[in-house]
């Protein structure tokens, strides 16, 4: 089947069975290789996107599911993303980096959902990304950080 | 210059896989002194470090050395930027090719800062004296008038600067200074060396545009995915592959042979498509018939019992004893005996095993995730019998190693297939795949049984050990362990006990064993500071000054390296460690506090860890580590080794465990293989002891003392002692 992703505002037509994970079409059709592969069963969250402002974990969401709606990764930018990469940036938070992809965009997520996220709101929005590195502690500073950087720019 | 000595530009340039027009050193690691060499200019042995300036300024860095997220690419190339009085805006590092050219490639055992800190210092400096030399003649003023600062050198009587790419061209006619005349800079005026500098990718890293292995991307290539037998070294009796065939994008199914070495590739059935996910789910739909082999019958339950069993009788004795074992326990006013169980554990790196090979006009290239692309470029070219020097292994950034991607047996898949098919194939591993199919952190089990006198001084020390061996995995049949496995924790201990017998068990391996971040620092580490833990518990001393009792008065100990273990260095970092933690303060109901001081990769590492055991539940609230690993290069990445390092420890503390049944892996994935994830993340405070000692490793060093650390803090809680992992098969996760 040919399907027209849209992907960071930018359309991508694809041929690929319906069922195939929106994960592989954006990574072997799209050619977006940002968004990572790490477990296939949507426990790791390495491969995470926005769809219409949603998180999904796209090896466990279906190509033809994202047909006419808008597919944010990491390729993209946003208001809210970019203040995160700039604390994720000054407070040196990647090691291998792998894993990063998805903890940006898990993270944008939840700034973009909450205002001020609490501790406890982070371990909720963030627990089902998988860092093996072990850059949870650089992680959660650099939220803290994106959101007051956010909130003094309005 | 005799011409056989020379090397021609072009031709280095193609080792390098650079292009390039630049001032080029190379740095030569034959002898004893690393010796800097032009690369234009004749060398009669290769280079294996390279710096390369161009003019536009930008300075160019191969890093011999694989960047998994330990950050040896930051930190090398800081040591010669520093040298150099390089810009830091103006650095890039590139990964070298596998080639012996560059000496030994191998990215594991903590050592790369270790081994090759000074060479890259000197090859900066050399750098700088040459532009000095070049600027110095421009200005017809004498060398000494002249001084690097910042990317320019600067005429220090008139003031005029010169940048350094404006010197590409003059600087290729100064000859190279010679070893005796570099002059390495005063530690007090380092300007990149002991501070924090971010890592050279964050912005790829946070762009998506990060190249790992598994992005790696050819015209035409195909994917492939590979059924393997649940047993190690199992073959295929039968298949059929109809199925598989309906998938749409499946091209083909082959069959694989195991190719027999160490690192040669286990062999099984391989579904090649054109994409990722048709591939997975061919394999998925192949009907495979194995045959179990030889390994068909592993029971990892069944195997506790039995190296337990073992550890409780007599072994063969390991170098390292003293004294009189019985008559200290003969003697002794009282005894401890303990037993620990430590099972396999798997690497899981987050990005999993993959190659993406070209064999083609009796040439490979390979792009892959690999710790060691020497290895892999000799298994592909011994997989195809043809020369080394036409197979080449590009280094991608790697998602993760530790450990198992210093194996490649990944790339010989890959090569074989990219034969057979003749196009580019990229095989992916699941993580199925990985987590079954792994060279497995070995199991463990060891026995301790301790004596005291009446003024509760350790006097005597019976260790025996059961565990198989990584021997094993390149020699068949080795059921014993090997001098290096006893010499990380188990046989150099720095503890001061007249009396001391050391046994080895016998244990034989049923699946492939490889390394796993700190190795057998792991089990030892968790046998040995549990055990400290319980004789300061007998001896009713508190567990701080009982270690430094146990670790005694100020020595250097003299081993074959040039890194003597001094245990003033050891007792300093737990000293620092408890302050941080405030040992002795007054804990909120149901909390605990343990310690661990660990000395392993010739670093020195203390960790103290606060803990709750509420309902039966432990909570990590707290932990303090501090380390001394010399001379520091990169202080903000040593914290963030430390940090992970807690991490990496409390994953293999809570869920670590990877079972068999019927010779086949049980685990399979995240969910049955289980990481602490951000809920559990404690806070984690990391003190870097400032040192002039020579600089030593931090990518493995900070594991070790984690787990024992949690176990006694879990005693201190709830006086229940903890003498075998992973934390939730007892209950307590």
């Amino acid at each position: 089947m040919k399907y027209t992703l849209s992907i960071n505002g930018k359309n991508h037509t694809v041929d690929a069975p319906e069922e195939m994970p929106l994960l592989w079409a954006i990574r072997d059709l799209a050619g977006l290789t940002g968004t990572k592969y790490g477990c296939g069963i949507a426990q790791c969250g390495a491969c995470s996107v926005l769809i219409d402002g949603r998180l999904v974990k796209s090896c466990s969401f279906s190509v033809s599911d994202a047909i006419n709606k808008e597919i944010f990764t990491i390729e993209g930018s946003s208001e809210t993303l970019e203040f995160l990469r700039q604390t994720w940036n000054d407070g040196n938070v990647p090691q291998c980096g792998y894993c990063q992809s998805g903890q940006l965009i898990a993270a944008t997520k939840l700034l973009d959902a909450v205002e001020k996220p609490t501790d406890k709101d982070i371990d909720d929005a963030m627990s089902g990304n998988i860092c093996r590195c072990g850059t949870y502690t650089r992680i959660r500073k650099a939220i803290h950080k994106a959101v007051a950087l956010k909130n003094n720019a309005i | 210059m005799s011409s056989k000595n020379t090397v021609s530009r072009r031709n280095f340039v193609k080792i390098f896989g650079l292009a390039s027009s630049g001032l080029i050193l190379g740095c030569n690691f034959s002898g004893k002194t690393p010796k800097i060499v032009r690369i234009d200019d004749g060398i009669s042995f290769a280079p294996n470090l390279f710096v390369q300036l161009k003019k536009d300024g930008k300075l160019i860095l191969i890093s011999s050395r694989s960047e998994m997220g330990q950050g040896v690419k930051t930190s090398l190339a800081s040591a010669i930027a520093d040298e150099m009085e390089a810009d830091w805006n103006f650095v890039s590092v590139q990964h070298a090719t596998g080639n012996a050219a560059f000496g030994n490639q191998n990215t594991d055992g903590s050592r790369s800062v270790r081994t090759i800190l000074t060479p890259m210092r000197k090859m900066g400096a050399m750098a700088k004296m040459m532009l000095i030399s070049a600027a110095a003649k421009k200005w017809n003023v004498a060398e000494k008038e002249c001084v690097a600062e910042n990317h320019y050198i600067i005429n220090t009587k008139t003031k005029e600067k010169i940048f350094f790419g404006d010197l590409v061209e003059e600087a290729k006619k100064v000859s190279i200074p010679s070893d005796k005349n570099i002059q390495l800079k005063d530690k007090k005026d380092f300007k990149y060396i002991g501070k924090n500098l971010k890592s050279v990718d964050l912005h790829d890293f946070t762009h998506g545009t990060a190249i790992y292995g598994i992005d790696a991307r050819l015209p035409n290539m195909k994917f492939a995915a590979i059924a393997r037998c649940p047993s190690p070294f199992g073959t295929v009796t039968s298949f059929d592959k109809t199925e598989a065939l309906k998938i749409t994008g499946v091209i083909d199914v082959v069959a694989l042979d195991r190719v027999k070495r160490a690192f040669g590739m286990l062999g099984g059935v391989a579904v090649i498509a054109t994409n990722t996910w048709a591939a997975f789910q061919g394999k998925n739909n192949l009907e495979i018939t194995w045959n179990l082999g030889d390994n068909g019958n592993y029971d990892s339950k069944k195997y506790k019992q039995l190296i337990t069993d073992r550890v409780h009788k007599k072994g063969k004795i390991v170098p390292g004893g003293k004294g009189n074992i019985n008559k200290a326990f003969k003697n002794a006013d009282k005894t401890v005996e303990a037993t620990y169980y430590v099972p396999h554990l798997v690497h899981a790196p987050m990005e999993v095993p993959n190659a993406l090979a070209w064999v083609h006009d009796g040439k490979c290239e390979v792009w892959t995730s690999t710790q060691t692309p020497q290895r892999a470029r000799e298994e592909a070219a011994n997989y195809l019998g043809i020369d080394k020097e036409n197979v080449t292994i590009n280094v991608t950034l790697l998602g993760g190693g530790f450990g198992r991607k210093a194996k490649p047996d990944y790339v010989v898949e890959a090569v074989a297939l990219s034969k057979k098919m003749n196009a580019p194939v990229q095989v992916v591993w699941s993580r199925e795949d990985e987590m079954q199919h792994a060279y497995y952190h070995t199991v463990s089990a060891q026995y301790i049984k301790g004596s005291l006198d009446d003024k509760g001084k350790v006097t005597g020390w019976l260790h025996r050990t059961a565990f198989p061996s990584i021997t094993s995995t390149f020699k068949p049949l080795s059921d014993y362990g090997a001098g290096f496995e006893f010499a990380q924790g188990f046989n150099n201990h720095p503890f001061q006990i007249p009396n001391i017998h050391l046994e080895n068990a016998k244990a034989e391996a049923y699946v492939r064993i490889g390394w796993l971040r700190s190795v057998a620092h792991i089990y030892h580490s968790f046998g040995i500071n549990s055990f400290v833990d319980e004789l300061a518990a007998k001896a009713n001393k508190d567990p701080l000054l009982f270690n430094l009792e146990l670790i005694g008065n100020n020595r250097i100990r003299q081993g074959r390296s040039k890194y003597p273990l001094n245990t003033k260095r050891l007792k300093n970092v737990l000293n620092i460690a408890v302050k941080m933690a405030d040992w002795g303060k007054k804990l909120p109901d149901g909390h605990g506090i343990g310690l661990t001081v660990h000395y392993s990769f010739y670093s020195y590492v203390a960790s103290v860890v606060e803990v709750s055991v509420i309902n039966d539940k432990v909570k990590v609230h707290n932990i303090y580590t501090a380390i001394d690993c010399g001379l520091v290069l990169n202080k903000d990445n040593v914290i963030n080794q430390m940090e992970g390092a807690a991490l990496f420890g409390m994953s293999l503390t809570f869920y670590g465990e990877i079972t068999a049944k019927n010779g086949a892996i049980v685990q399979s994935n995240f969910h049955d293989y289980q990481m602490t994830r951000m809920k559990d993340a404690p806070t984690i405070e990391v003190t870097v002891v400032d040192s002039d000692e020579p600089a030593t490793g931090v990518g493995e060093p900070g594991v070790p003392p984690i787990a024992p650390a949690i176990c006694n803090a879990i005693f201190n809680a709830t006086g229940k002692r903890i003498r075998e992992l992973p934390l939730k098969n007892i209950g307590l996760v």
